[in-house]
């Protein structure tokens, strides 16, 4: 019998331990479906966050390494200057990338690093609870914002993407999401782009991915899917922030 | 009987439950089931094949690949006569 559409050959044949309709398992299975689409196995080496993903290498059947959080960057550069050759990409989450390693991500795209980097962003911290993280929407009860969070005393919701679309060592920045199937191809374009960008040699890019976590939003895997759609949206609009590739 | 390009089958262990090849299922095809797997987890299952068209759909947005469209392709074949 023929098979389409089956595991990817760079994804091991395992069980997550993600929740039921978390977005790191679509995220991971794009990532090693552009990876074998590629033809770059062999050669890429990953490097996984602290958070959810922390036991990302369980499931990808290639190199990949642990970082400090959110120290993740600052790896990937060592691994990139030391072994040019490679596909190095940094996986991280929004706790990881957004409120402990801002400083990394930022000077890491500011010194123009041949580095790709995926962006998992649900506005939550999962593995530790669901404190709330700098990307919390406002309005959102987390377990340390209990009233919502308020700008009063949270702030707003921190846009890493703008934030780091003016310095000059950055290349390729876009914002997708898995919330439809048509977002979810559009996500692993977007992944294609980013490693293209990274193996041509031009420089810096993210890839922010809008994933669900129904856990800690006390929402359904469906119903998550649809606040994305809704709301998380509005906040961080899908698209291309800035490409000079 | 609709012309089948192949049918998802759906790794009833490996299934969470979520939820979402139910929602994106244009034929609404697919149901979660009545009974629960070793997880103590509901999983999807084809109720529907006939409705089925293979579109895949439902692999794209699994989260936990799941599910393999497995079957003839209807496309590739005309092609090879």
């Amino acid at each position: 019998m023929a098979k389409r559409f089956t595991r990817p050959e760079s994804m091991k044949d395992k069980a997550t331990h993600y929740c039921p309709g978390c977005g790191h398992g679509l995220a991971h299975r794009l990532l090693c479906e552009v990876i074998d689409e590629m033809g770059c196995r062999e050669t890429t080496v990953a490097i996984a966050p602290v958070g959810c993903a922390v036991l990302a290498y369980d499931y990808w059947d290639f190199d990949t390494m642990e970082a400090p959080h959110g120290r993740t960057p600052a790896v990937a550069t060592g691994v990139k200057r030391v072994l040019p050759d490679r596909l190095v990409f940094t996986y991280q989450g929004d706790g990881d990338l957004a409120a402990i390693g801002t400083a990394e991500i930022i000077h890491a795209g500011n010194r123009g690093e041949n580095l790709s980097v995926i962006f998992v962003n649900n506005g939550v911290y999962g593995m530790t609870g669901g404190q709330m993280a700098p990307t919390t929407l406002l309005g959102q009860r987390t377990a340390t914002s209990q009233f919502t969070r308020r700008s009063a005393t949270e702030g707003f919701p921190l846009k890493i993407l703008e934030m780091m679309k003016d310095l000059k060592g950055v290349s390729y920045l876009e914002r997708t999401s898995v919330h439809s199937p048509k977002e979810v191809l559009n996500t692993k374009r977007a992944i294609a782009k980013s490693f293209k960008t990274q193996l041509d040699n031009k420089g810096f890019s993210i890839v922010e991915i809008l994933s669900p976590c129904p856990t800690y939003w006390g929402l359904d895997p469906v119903e998550s899917m649809k606040r994305i759609e809704t709301e998380v949206v509005q906040e961080y609009p899908i698209g291309v922030i800035k490409d000079s590739v | 009987m609709a012309k089948q390009k192949g049918k998802p089958d759906i790794s009833i262990e490996r299934c969470k439950g979520c939820g979402l090849c139910v929602e994106v299922c244009p034929k609404k095809a697919l149901e979660m089931s009545e009974k629960i797997n070793d997880r103590g987890l509901k999983y999807a299952v084809l109720t529907a094949p006939d409705k089925c068209n293979g579109c895949g759909l439902c692999v794209i947005m699994c989260p936990d690949c799941a599910i393999e469209i497995v079957g003839e392709d209807e496309g590739k074949e005309k092609g090879k006569s």
